[in-house]
């Protein structure tokens, strides 16, 4: 057994033990869905955070900036930023007025049947796109970390995609919200340390010296099309020519993190607003030391290994691990790659869960029976049948892509229709009067159609980089301003006089906490 | 059947018949606190008039005063940075500290101004907070 496998091993033995634990637990729907709204700040917070850097910003990241330099650590800086507009508007209102789901706030005061069928089509959308290229991203990795996983017969990408996919559905089928949140907090634990140790010890390769790491970042050289070529990572412009493109990445990623379901659900797990607002803080500080430290290790893998070097042993999303291996050893890179794979479980488990969530209190009890379980219990059955379904198909999808598809391309879609549909959703229900359900439907449903159809004709699209007709890679620029419309011109033509009566209970409920759900007892 | 059966103006079980043929619909026993919807908890409140209240306006002035500068402050200090990078990138790659330039540094500083105004706003909503007790105290007294 490699040291690799043995970590990824002991890892996965210790989930199943959260999941064990949470099992016995587990009684009640709101223990399932919301892990009995008992969790506490910090604890949120680091779930939140373990919820959030998924193996594209831990690996992704990395790889960016030892391939492009400063304009890599522009996504840090947006991750990051984003949590101001679910701080300060989101987060709050959110837990106040809601039960389990994005879509309880938009029922509130709007028609809750079509507004919960298309809030839970946006949900599913969103988290599909993000669960196929999460699963994809591991069939990679775990196979290129791992080779010693694979089964007689598969491939290594095959066995990697199923593994992963198998443990998210027993995680969220037996141990529900309350498995999902452990394992996201162990996992941002065993990330964090290992981001401490790994730019520790690139620093320790400067003699602790700042002036000595960041001279060395001014002239890099790799080979480019045209041969070698000698780079400041420091500057700005590398990746991104276009000034457009930066500012629609921008905007995708500052007001898409506020619309993602799967970020979104964790904050029914706390108590009430107050702690809400504490775990935003706890992940706030938790997730910037961490894009803070990419400074390190992906500049430092730049400046170390050197582009042409981690192109040659396994491309962009080795170079965390590649570093590892070259400054702590063979156990090193066998703990980088067990919280690689650890990042990728435990956001996998959060999207299965946002996802079934969404389907069975939204569509299946609310759309479908009008909000009424037909037999106790049922809600939570429907979910666990759900969250099998969803992880199946997301295996199945990832295995016949295969390794090929561009992840890119998926994340980005993810995020662009996060911002673009739910949000503008989201921020009118609670801020606007004369906000209803043409409204909420106008956004939903053009936040949605306009960034598929934007992100289909753009560079990472269907025509390729040549035939690109939209030449944003980001759809974020015209799509997030299009949802907005679609919002207020579907507002415009319809009146809706109990959705504007039921607005001073909204308003009262979200801003005061009055007859917000509680923490069941133990 | 007992004449006063028929004060039940929400029942639509058909009162004829043996009384105990059917359950009629209104006795189902009530729901537990985390099962009902939002319908059947907004009795007993009166929204609008906590909604028009003093107390629950000067909150949402308060709130208004603090998060709608703080969110224009962090719109526009943020996508300065995509802006400039993308407008003015000789000035930005220009080096200040040792090889440190201004984008860099620019790129930095929005760490440490994110932080910042998230520690502003817990300390401003420990106050909304203390506002927000009062208009549910006005709700009690007035139960």
């Amino acid at each position: 057994m490699t040291p690799a496998l043995g970590m990824f091993v002991g890892f996965v033995l210790v989930t199943l033990l959260i999941t064990y634990w949470s099992a016995r637990k587990s009684r009640g729907a709101s223990v399932y869905f919301a892990a009995g709204r008992r969790i506490t700040a910090w604890q949120n917070g680091l779930a939140v955070a373990g919820d959030y850097m998924s193996a594209a910003s831990f690996l992704g990241i990395a790889g960016m900036i030892a391939f492009s330099g400063y304009d890599g650590f522009m996504y840090s800086v947006g991750f990051l930023v984003a949590y101001l507009t679910v701080l300060l508007i989101v987060a709050e209102p959110l837990r106040n007025a809601g039960k389990y789901t994005m879509a309880d706030l938009l029922a509130y005061r709007l028609k809750p049947r079509p507004v919960r069928a298309v809030a839970s089509l946006s949900t599913l959308t969103v988290s599909a796109f993000y669960m196929v290229a999460q699963m994809v991203g591991a069939g990679i990795l775990v196979s290129t970390l791992i080779p010693a996983l694979h089964f007689s017969g598969l491939s290594g990408f095959t066995t990697s995609v199923m593994c992963v996919g198998v443990l998210m559905i027993v995680y969220v089928v037996f141990g529900g919200m309350l498995a999902t949140t452990w394992v996201q907090i162990v996992k941002a634990v065993l990330l964090m340390s290992g981001s401490v140790l790994l730019s520790v010890l690139v620093m320790k390769r400067f003699g602790f010296s700042a002036s000595a790491f960041f001279n060395s970042l001014t002239s890099i050289t790799s080979t480019g099309p045209a041969g070698p070529v000698t780079q400041n990572f420091l500057d700005p412009g590398l990746k991104f020519k276009n000034p457009l493109e930066l500012i629609s990445l921008g905007m995708a990623l500052v007001l898409g993190t506020a619309g993602l379901p799967h970020i979104l659900v964790r904050f029914y797990t706390v108590p009430d607003a107050k702690t809400a607002r504490g775990s935003v803080v706890w992940a706030m500080i938790i997730i910037g030391v961490f894009y803070l430290m990419t400074t390190f290790f992906g500049f430092g893998a730049a400046s170390i290994l050197g582009p042409d070097f981690i192109k040659a042993h396994g491309g962009t999303n080795m170079a965390a691990p590649l570093l590892a291996q070259a400054l702590g050893g063979e156990l090193f890179f066998a703990f980088i790659s067990a919280v690689a794979f650890a990042t990728i479980l435990a956001v996998v488990a959060g999207l299965t869960i946002s996802a079934s969530t969404s389907f069975a209190h939204d569509f299946y009890t609310n759309v479908i029976h009008h909000g009424r379980e037909r037999r106790p219990g049922e809600e939570v059955r429907v979910a666990r049948i759900a969250a099998c379904v969803v992880g199946a198909l997301s295996i199945g999808i990832a295995i016949v892509l295969g390794p090929k598809v561009n992840v890119a391309f998926l994340v980005g879609l993810a995020f662009a229709v996060a911002a673009s549909a739910n949000l503008p959703a989201i921020v009118f229900s609670v801020f606007w009067k004369r906000f209803n359900t043409a409204g909420a439907i106008g956004s939903l449903v053009m936040g949605l159609g306009s960034s598929i159809a934007l992100i289909l004709i753009s560079p990472v699209g269907v025509f390729g980089p040549a035939g690109a007709i939209f030449p944003l890679e980001n759809p974020g620029i015209l799509s997030i301003p299009l949802g907005f419309l679609g919002a207020i011109l579907g507002t415009l033509f319809g009146r809706e006089p109990r959705a504007e009566a039921r607005f001073a209970e909204l308003s009262v409920r979200a801003n005061t906490g009055l007859g917000a759900e509680q923490a069941t007892p133990e | 059947m007992a004449a006063d059966d028929r004060r039940i103006p929400e029942d639509p079980t058909p009162l004829i018949g043996a009384p105990t043929d059917v359950a009629p619909l209104t006795h189902a026993p009530p729901k537990p606190p985390h099962e009902r919807t939002a319908d059947e908890e907004a009795d007993g409140i009166d929204w609008d008039r906590l909604a028009a209240s003093e107390r629950f306006r000067n909150l949402l002035k308060a709130k208004r005063r603090f998060v709608i500068p703080a969110t224009i402050f962090f719109v526009v200090y943020y996508f300065a940075l995509p802006v400039l990078i993308g407008y003015a990138r000789p000035l930005m790659a220009k080096p200040v500290i040792g090889p440190l330039n201004w984008a860099y540094l620019f790129a930095l500083s929005q760490f440490f101004v994110a932080w910042i105004i998230a520690a502003l706003y817990v300390r401003a909503a420990a106050r909304f907070d203390k506002m927000a007790a009062g208009v549910i105290s006005d709700q009690h007294e007035q139960e």
